[in-house]
């Protein structure tokens, strides 16, 4: 199969697509099977692995393999996978719920281990698939159907969450911007290792709007900021603002004096910093690459392991097995 | 006891049977490590053995307490054994927690070992003891040899250049040289593991160790304790082969490996440390070299998954665990249930419900195993009976997993794990082959449409592994089309898949076998058992016998499905007696799948293995009916 060059429509199955109309999972879904086609993929080498909920469904929507497993447990699968084959493309699709709620134990883990993934949380503060009930990541005060006078939970920052189990690419998107989006999505199958993807996803039943003050076309240039590798933080529909790093500090300054953003560095500290500017009225809402530090893999180094042990040890037979340890021959 | 020859040193020496020896001390004492110990030397001597390790879920529970008590049971044979003995002949004690745990156990006139330099008042009020046994006659009625261990170690030791500290740390190998010399058995197989297990590392361990274990051989001779030594012969009815040692866990790590090799796949672990199942986790991490894969994950739910995931990508998984994991892991059960994907999962029984006591052996997760699914959720089941069984029983679930693409369940218990006895080594060429469903690629390019679900002849699908060309295909826990693999939520196709994958685990039956009867094949009571509960049954049954009453034995490995046969041969008892550590709910499943039956159920949960005595009882009990 690989000879051709698949296109994006060579990604797409002959399954119905069973999203609500306007659902920002479509546009997800068009930016991954393009994003897989300019990635050169050969579709008998890709999964794709999920939990459950809206955004979880979207394996049956790839023309790959694919696998649609339980709720919260789909980086515990595809830990499984990728360690029994690291030459696999591994992509996991989760939502807020199942990836920070009832999956949030998996989640810090796979991040931890850093085996050879990409991680796209689909954030839509909201339980769609359940109809419409808060999430972990629903800002506090929230009305739903089980928080009537509003929820008292404190949300998860997903990007603070990854950023603090030492994720070593961590970035966002927006699900209305295809162009960032397709940059972001190539990032991060290029990078060696787990990428968490954070993607403002809307839903528009249960949560319509839920990012417009950041997202909407008219505001987002003023309201957000692409932290793009290397270049200077600026922002604005002038590119007239700036950010700097000032001590323990990020804050606002003009563009000839914003500081370079750099997601190799290996502290986390500054991504983090950066991942707590979503909720600051006075600061733009970043975007982009957080974090992008080369760290070894789980998988290859756990097949590392036992190509040494098979080195040094030699090829284990059955024999071998069975018969060694102190044995007494009895006739 | 038949006869007796003299020694160098002109102590008659007397030839006995069968020997059970029970060491305790505190956890702190290695009293786990002198079982084994005299467990290896005596496998090398050639006696039939077996062993019960009994310690407390504390790693170090105050020192001098009875609930720091660790003990080791050993019985060691010229005869085929099949149990560590009900009481033991001999009880080691090094405080007086360890006496007070452990001499209701000990037959009467049996001989105690009593190390007397814990027997002041503090350690009599640490044990709880109002007045000494040894001094206050509670001990009448019993051998009793009294040996200030410490002091003799001390002694033996005051060159050593150790500290106190690591001087005490040898008293362990002071009283098994006692013991070695008692049995008449040789001490240099303990020596040579003693100078590789310290080796050049800490070659003054190795040497106080050597000196403690031969101060305790000599002490024998020079301080006349005793009036005279034993030996056990050689066991001459083991059946001629190759033997080695071995303990339950490890047994069944290896026949994990040996499993996945026969079916030319690799193994994967994915595993959560628990007790007393982690030992096969540890066993596996060490055997890389044949291609295992062991992951040790945050949780049983990850471990499953990941098991899983690496049956999904071609690996065969395995995840291992005890009854509390077995719990967290259902869901995922389910998934690999309904996604047809081959996965051994193994329930090293011990104490339940909920944490339970997590040291001891049971067999109340028969119900859980077979039934405990949302759903109607069919899954083999089974369990090994006795520690060399559990590498064949391995082998068996990874057989019917990997040929009927469906999770297995395989449950082995406490006892079994952390047993050990001679196991005759199988034959290579002997093994099963394992013939996997794994499909190498072929329907790229030709336009037919590949079918993930369609079934063969015993109803298992093919396996399609990612990489594979032209295969690409979606599975999940949602239920699934017949051939296309599908979402369906067609209630046609729903019953038609229930039904599909009933019949797949029920088509299991027509590759085992009817389980054998020893004993007569027709009569008043067959005693029927499953599990670690083998070697008990089996010496009530012998013993029965030799009261010249007639008793019919059978042991299941397969209870789910159960074997084809069993109402033949039911129908040619008048009852079914069953025997188990739990409140009778293989009893409950016979009544239910043979309803004309008359089935008595034997349960005790103790968490205890079964006896052979309390079985012979109500044997006779049931004959006098």
């Amino acid at each position: 199969m690989a000879e051709k060059t698949l296109t994006k429509k060579d990604f797409k199955p002959d399954q119905d697509v069973k999203w609500c109309p306007g659902c920002g999972d479509y546009a997800i879904l068009n930016a991954v099977q393009a994003a897989c086609a300019d990635l050169g993929y050969d579709r008998d080498n890709v999964v794709f692995v999920s939990g459950i909920g809206c955004s979880s469904r979207f394996p049956y929507y790839m023309n790959t393999y694919g696998f649609h497993t339980i709720h919260g447990r789909a980086p515990a699968v595809a830990t499984g996978v990728i360690a029994a084959n690291p030459d696999l493309a591994m992509w996991i699709v989760t939502g807020d719920g199942d990836a920070l709620s009832i999956g949030g134990n998996h989640l810090a883990h796979i991040l931890r281990r850093n085996p050879n993934v990409n991680i796209l949380l689909f954030n839509n503060e909201i339980y769609g698939l359940t109809k419409g009930q808060y999430s972990p990541t629903s800002p506090e005060g929230t009305r739903t159907k089980t928080s009537p006078m509003g929820s008292v939970d404190h949300p998860f920052n997903p990007l603070s969450f990854a950023l603090g189990c030492n994720a070593t690419f961590v970035a966002r998107t927006v699900d209305t911007h295809m162009k960032h989006m397709a940059t972001i999505l190539k990032a991060a199958a290029a990078h060696e290792g787990t990428s968490f993807v954070e993607i403002y996803q809307n839903c528009v039943i249960f949560n319509d709007g839920a990012f417009d003050e950041h997202t909407d076309k008219k505001v987002r240039d003023e309201r957000t900021i692409d932290l793009e590798p290397g270049q200077p933080m600026i922002y604005g529909k002038e590119r007239d603002k700036g950010l700097k790093v000032d001590g323990f500090q990020v804050v606002r300054c003009a563009p000839e004096e914003a500081s370079i953003w750099d997601p190799t560095v290996q502290s986390a500290a500054p991504a983090f910093q950066m991942s707590t500017l979503d909720h600051d009225p006075e600061m733009p809402n970043p975007l982009g690459i957080f974090r992008a530090v080369k760290s070894e893999t789980f998988d290859r180094a756990i097949n590392d392991q036992v190509d040494a042990a098979v080195e040094k040890k030699g090829d284990g037979t059955l024999e071998d097995l069975i018969y060694t340890g102190e044995l007494w021959e009895v006739s | 006891m038949t006869s007796s020859t003299q020694t160098d040193a002109q102590l008659p020496v007397e030839d006995t049977e069968t020997v059970v020896i029970r060491f305790a001390g505190d956890s702190g004492d290695g009293m786990q490590l002198t079982g084994n110990q005299f467990t290896t030397t005596s496998a090398l001597a050639g006696n039939d053995l077996a062993t019960l390790p009994d310690y407390p879920a504390e790693i170090r529970a105050p020192a001098g307490t009875r609930a720091g008590v660790s003990g080791f049971q050993l019985a060691f044979s010229s005869k085929d054994i099949h149990t560590p003995g009900d009481q033991p002949d001999v009880l080691v004690a090094m405080n007086p927690a360890a006496l007070a745990v452990n001499i209701d156990q000990l037959k009467p006139g049996g001989l105690v070992i009593a190390n007397t330099s814990n027997f002041g008042d503090k350690d009599l009020e640490k044990a709880q003891l109002e007045s000494n046994p040894l001094t206050d006659g509670s001990l009448d009625g019993f051998r009793v040899i009294e040996i200030d261990i410490n002091k003799r170690v001390s002694e033996a030791l005051a060159d050593s250049g150790l500290s106190n500290r690591d001087v005490q740390r040898c008293k362990n190998l002071y009283t098994l040289g006692l013991m070695y010399w008692l049995y008449s058995r040789n001490p240099e197989p303990t020596e040579e593991w003693l100078q590789v297990k310290f080796g050049e590392k800490k070659p003054e361990l190795a040497a106080a160790n050597i000196k403690a274990l031969r101060a305790g051989y000599n002490a024998g001779d020079i301080h006349q304790l005793f009036q005279g030594r034993y030996q056990v012969k050689k066991c001459e009815e083991l059946e001629p082969g190759t033997y080695r040692n071995i303990m339950g866990n490890p047994a069944l790590a290896l026949g994990l490996i040996a499993g996945a090799k026969l079916a030319d796949l690799k193994l994967f672990l994915g595993s959560y440390p628990i007790t007393p199942a982690s030992t096969i986790l540890e066993a596996l991490a060490s055997f890389k070299n044949y291609g295992v894969i062991t992951a040790q994950m945050e949780d049983e739910i990850a471990a499953i998954c990941s098991a899983i995931g690496a049956s999904f990508a071609g690996r065969l998984g395995v995840t291992t665990t005890s009854g509390p994991g077995m719990a967290l892991k259902t869901e995922a059960m389910g998934l690999a249930l309904m996604t047809e994907l081959p996965l051994v999962i193994v329930n090293v029984q011990r104490g339940g419900p909920c944490t339970g006591l997590p040291t001891k052996t049971e067999q109340a997760d028969l119900n859980q195993a077979i039934f405990g699914r949302n759903g109607e959720s069919p899954m083999p089941v089974l369990a090994c009976s006795t520690v060399a069984d559990a590498f064949e029983c391995a082998i068996e679930a990874c057989r019917i997993a990997v040929e009927y693409m469906t999770p297995v369940i395989l449950l082995t218990d406490g006892y079994i794990a952390n047993g050990s006895e001679p196991w005759r080594l199988p034959k290579i060429d002997e093994l099963p082959k394992i013939t996997s469903k794994v499909v190498k690629g072929g329907h790229g390019g030709n336009g037919e449409a590949f079918m993930p679900y369609a079934r063969d002849e015993k109803g298992a699908r093919p396996w399609a592994v990612p990489g594979t060309p032209g295969l690409a295909h979606r599975i999940g826990g949602l239920e699934k089309a017949h051939l296309t693999g599908d979402v369906c939520y067609d209630p046609e196709n729903h019953e038609f898949m229930v039904h599909a994958r009933n019949d797949k685990v029920m088509a299991v039956r027509e590759t085992i076998p009817t389980p054998k009867v020893s004993g007569p094949e027709s009569g008043d009571v067959l005693v029927l058992g499953w599990g670690s509960t083998y070697g008990a049954i089996t010496d009530a049954c012998d013993r029965v016998r030799k009261q010249g009453k007639q008793v019919s034995q059978m042991h299941m490995r397969h209870l789910w499905p159960l074997p084809k046969g069993l109402d033949e041969i039911f129908a040619r008892f008048e009852r079914v007696l069953v025997p188990e550590i739990n409140m009778g709910q293989l009893a409950r499943l016979l009544r239910g799948e043979y309803p004309g039956v008359e089935v008595h159920s034997y349960g005790r949960v103790k968490g205890l293995p079964l006896q052979a005595q309390e079985i012979t009882e109500e044997i006779l009990r049931i004959l006098e009916k």
